[in-house]
C-alpha cells in the first residue's frame, strides 16, 4: 500500500520537474541552426566570456580557498585562531547584500566592463575555505609526516602528498563553484555595463526583458547556455552530490 | 622557529586573506561610510548628512513594502520548500529501483540557470495565450485561460514566481536531506522495530524527525536567507524594457535601482538600504533560530 502511495507520488513529481526541459527542448529545436546568426546581440562572445569566467573563477577559488583552508586547518600559527574567526564572521554577511559596495570598490578600481571585475571579487569565497579547514583537519597526519621525513617542506607536502589525495573533494567543490559561476546574474548584470564583456546570462537577459523578443530563437540560445552545464552535471553528478552534502553540513 | 611558522602560515592563507580584506571588509567598511553621506553619483562623498539617507529609506513606501513583501513570501516559500524536498528525500529514498534515475531528475534543475527558467516560465509554460502549457491545461478542466503575469488583478504572477524557485531549489534541498537521512544509524529503526514501533509516522516522529534536527536547521537557514535575497527570476519575469513594476519588488531589485539605475545612482541611499537589508536578514535568522532550537 505505502509502495503503491509512493510510485503515485513519485510518477507525477517526474513529470512535473521533467515539463520545463521539454517545452525548452521544444521550442528551440527549429531555431537551433540559426543560434549564432543573433544581430541584437554579441551571442557567441557572450559563451565566450561565460566561459572564460567560469574556468577562471574556478580554478582561482579552488586554488586559493584549498590553500588557505589548509593553513587554518594544519599550521600551528598563534594567531589563526583569530584569522578563522574573520573569515567565518563574513559567512554572516549575505553575499547579495554586499553587491552595492562592491560595485564601489570594483568601479574605483576602474575594472567596470572588465573582465578583472567580473572574476577577481568572486575568487575569495570564505565558504569555501571553512568547507576545506573542515576537509583538512580530517586528513590523515601519518601521510604528512611521511612526507616530511621525505624531506618535503609543508608547501612541497601540500601539493605532492595532500593533493594528490584529495581530488574527489577537490572536484566537489569545483563542480558547484563551476555551476555557480556559469549560472550567476546579478554581478554580471551590475558589473558588464558593455556588451562586449556581457556573460551568457546577461546576454539571455537582455532578450528575455526587450521589446517583442523572437522566441524560438531565445529558446535556442537558452538550450545553448545550458548545454555545457547539463554536461558537467551528467558527468560529474557524482562529486556534486557530495559538494552539496558538504556545503548543507557547514550549517549545521 | 615561530618566525618561519609565521610566514609559511601567510604563505598558504595570505593571497585568500587580502582578497577578503579587499572585496569583502572594504566594501562593507566603505559602504557604512557611504550610508552616512550624500552620495549621489560619486564614492567620495563630501557632505555629510548623518542619518538622513536612513530616515529617507526607513520613510519610503517601495522600500518598506518589498520588506514586507518578502517577509509574507519568506513565509511562504520557506515552510513549502522544507516540506517538499523532505518528501522528495524520502520518497527517493526508499525506493529500491531507479533511485539514482529519480535523484538526478529533482536535482536536475540545479544546472539551470535562473534566466533560463524564467525564460520558460514565462514564455512558455505561463503564456498568456491560449497555448501556453498552463492555460492548455486549465482549458482540459474546462477553466478559463488567464494572462499570468501579464496583469496584476488577480496577482497569479505569484503562481508563476513561486513555482519557478520550487522548480530551481528543491533538488538541492532535498540532496542535503538524503545525506542527513542516509547518516541516520540503521540500528536506530532496528531498535525501534524490536520495541514495536510502526513502521510508519511512530518511527518517522521519533526516530527520522530528530535525526533530521541539524539538516532541517540548515535547510530553513539557508533557504531564508536566500528567500530575502531574490532576485535573477523576478527580474526577469516581471521586469521588460520600461523597467519593473511597482508591486512584488524585491528588496535587490529596489537597491539595484536605487544605487546603480539610469535615473542617478544613489549610492549613500543604497548603502543605508543594504545595511538595513543586512539587519532584517540577520534579525529574522536569529528569531527563526530561536522558534527552532525550542524544546519540543
Amino acid at each position: 500500500m505505502m509502495r503503491l502511495l509512493r510510485w503515485l507520488a513519485l510518477i507525477p513529481a517526474t513529470v512535473l520537474f521533467l515539463v520545463p526541459f521539454v517545452a525548452l527542448g521544444v521550442q528551440a529545436w527549429p531555431a537551433l541552426g540559426d543560434v549564432f546568426s543573433y544581430k541584437e546581440i554579441p551571442f557567441a562572445r557572450s559563451l565566450v566570456n561565460s566561459t572564460v569566467v567560469a574556468v577562471l573563477q574556478t580554478v582561482g577559488q579552488v586554488v586559493l580557498c584549498s590553500l588557505a583552508g589548509y593553513g587554518l586547518a594544519r599550521i600551528p600559527y598563534r594567531h589563526a585562531p583569530k584569522v578563522l574567526y574573520a573569515v567565518v564572521a563574513t559567512l554572516m554577511v549575505p553575499t547579495a547584500v554586499t553587491f552595492v559596495p562592491s560595485f564601489v570598490v570594483v568601479s574605483s578600481l576602474g575594472w567596470l566592463s572588465d573582465l578583472r571585475g567580473l572574476v577577481v571579487p568572486g575568487l575569495f569565497s570564505a565558504v569555501n575555505v571553512f568547507l576545506f579547514r573542515q576537509y583538512f583537519l580530517d586528513f590523515p597526519v601519518p601521510l604528512e609526516e611521511a612526507g616530511r621525513l621525505d624531506g618535503l617542506s609543508r608547501w612541497g607536502v601540500y601539493w605532492r602528498v595532500v593533493v594528490p589525495n584529495s581530488t574527489g573533494f577537490v572536484a566537489a567543490i569545483a563542480v558547484i563553484d563551476f555551476i555557480g559561476s556559469w549560472n550567476q546574474f546579478l554581478w554580471p548584470l551590475v558589473i558588464a555595463q558593455d556588451s562586449s564583456t556581457w556573460t551568457v546570462q546577461v546576454a539571455l537577459s537582455s532578450l528575455l526583458t526587450a521589446q517583442n523578443p523572437r522566441t524560438t530563437l531565445l529558446f535556442a540560445a537558452a538550450t545553448v547556455s545550458i548545454l555545457p552545464i547539463v554536461g558537467v552535471f551528467t558527468l560529474l553528478q557524482r562529486y556534486l552530490v557530495r559538494g552539496v552534502a558538504e556545503t548543507g553540513l557547514t550549517g549545521q | 622557529m615561530r618566525s618561519r611558522t609565521t610566514r609559511t602560515f601567510w604563505l598558504f592563507v595570505g593571497p585568500f586573506a587580502v582578497g577578503l580584506l579587499l572585496f569583502t571588509y572594504l566594501p562593507i567598511a566603505w559602504s557604512s561610510y557611504l550610508s552616512f553621506f550624500d552620495a549621489r553619483n560619486t564614492v567620495t562623498p563630501t557632505e555629510f548628512v548623518g542619518l538622513g539617507n536612513y530616515v529617507d529609506i526607513l520613510t519610503d513606501r517601495a522600500f518598506l513594502d518589498s520588506i514586507g513583501t518578502f517577509t509574507v513570501f519568506a513565509a511562504f516559500i520557506v515552510p513549502t520548500t522544507v516540506v517538499l524536498s523532505l518528501v522528495l528525500a524520502l520518497l527517493v529514498n526508499r525506493i529500491r529501483v531507479a533511485r539514482a534515475f529519480f535523484r538526478s531528475v529533482f536535482f536536475l534543475p540545479f544546472a539551470c540557470s535562473y534566466v533560463v527558467a524564467s525564460l520558460v516560465w514565462k514564455m512558455s509554460l505561463f503564456s498568456g495565450v491560449d497555448s501556453g502549457v498552463a492555460n492548455t491545461v486549465l482549458g482540459w478542466f474546462g477553466a478559463d485561460p488567464q494572462a499570468w503575469v501579464g496583469t496584476v488583478d488577480p496577482p497569479l504572477y505569484w503562481v508563476v514566481l513561486v513555482t519557478a524557485r520550487l522548480w530551481l531549489q528543491l533538488g538541492f534541498y532535498m540532496i542535503l536531506f538524503i545525506a542527513a537521512l542516509q547518516r541516520i544509524p540503521t540500528h536506530l529503526y532496528e531498535a525501534a522495530w524490536i520495541d514495536g514501533a510502526s513502521p510508519g509516522w511512530q518511527t518517522f516522529r521519533h526516530i527520522t524527525l530528530p535525526g533530521l534536527r541539524g539538516a532541517l536547521v540548515a535547510v530553513l537557514t539557508l533557504n531564508l536567507i536566500n528567500a530575502y535575497q531574490a532576485f535573477d527570476e523576478f527580474y526577469n519575469i516581471l521586469g521588460d524594457s520600461r523597467g519593473y513594476p511597482p508591486f512584488a519588488r524585491p528588496p535587490l531589485v529596489y537597491l539595484y535601482y536605487t544605487s546603480l539605475g539610469s535615473g542617478g545612482q544613489d549610492l549613500g541611499r543604497g548603502s543605508a538600504g543594504a545595511v538595513v537589508l543586512a539587519l532584517v536578514i540577520a534579525l529574522v535568522t536569529l528569531l527563526s533560530g530561536r522558534v527552532l532550537r525550542r524544546p519540543t
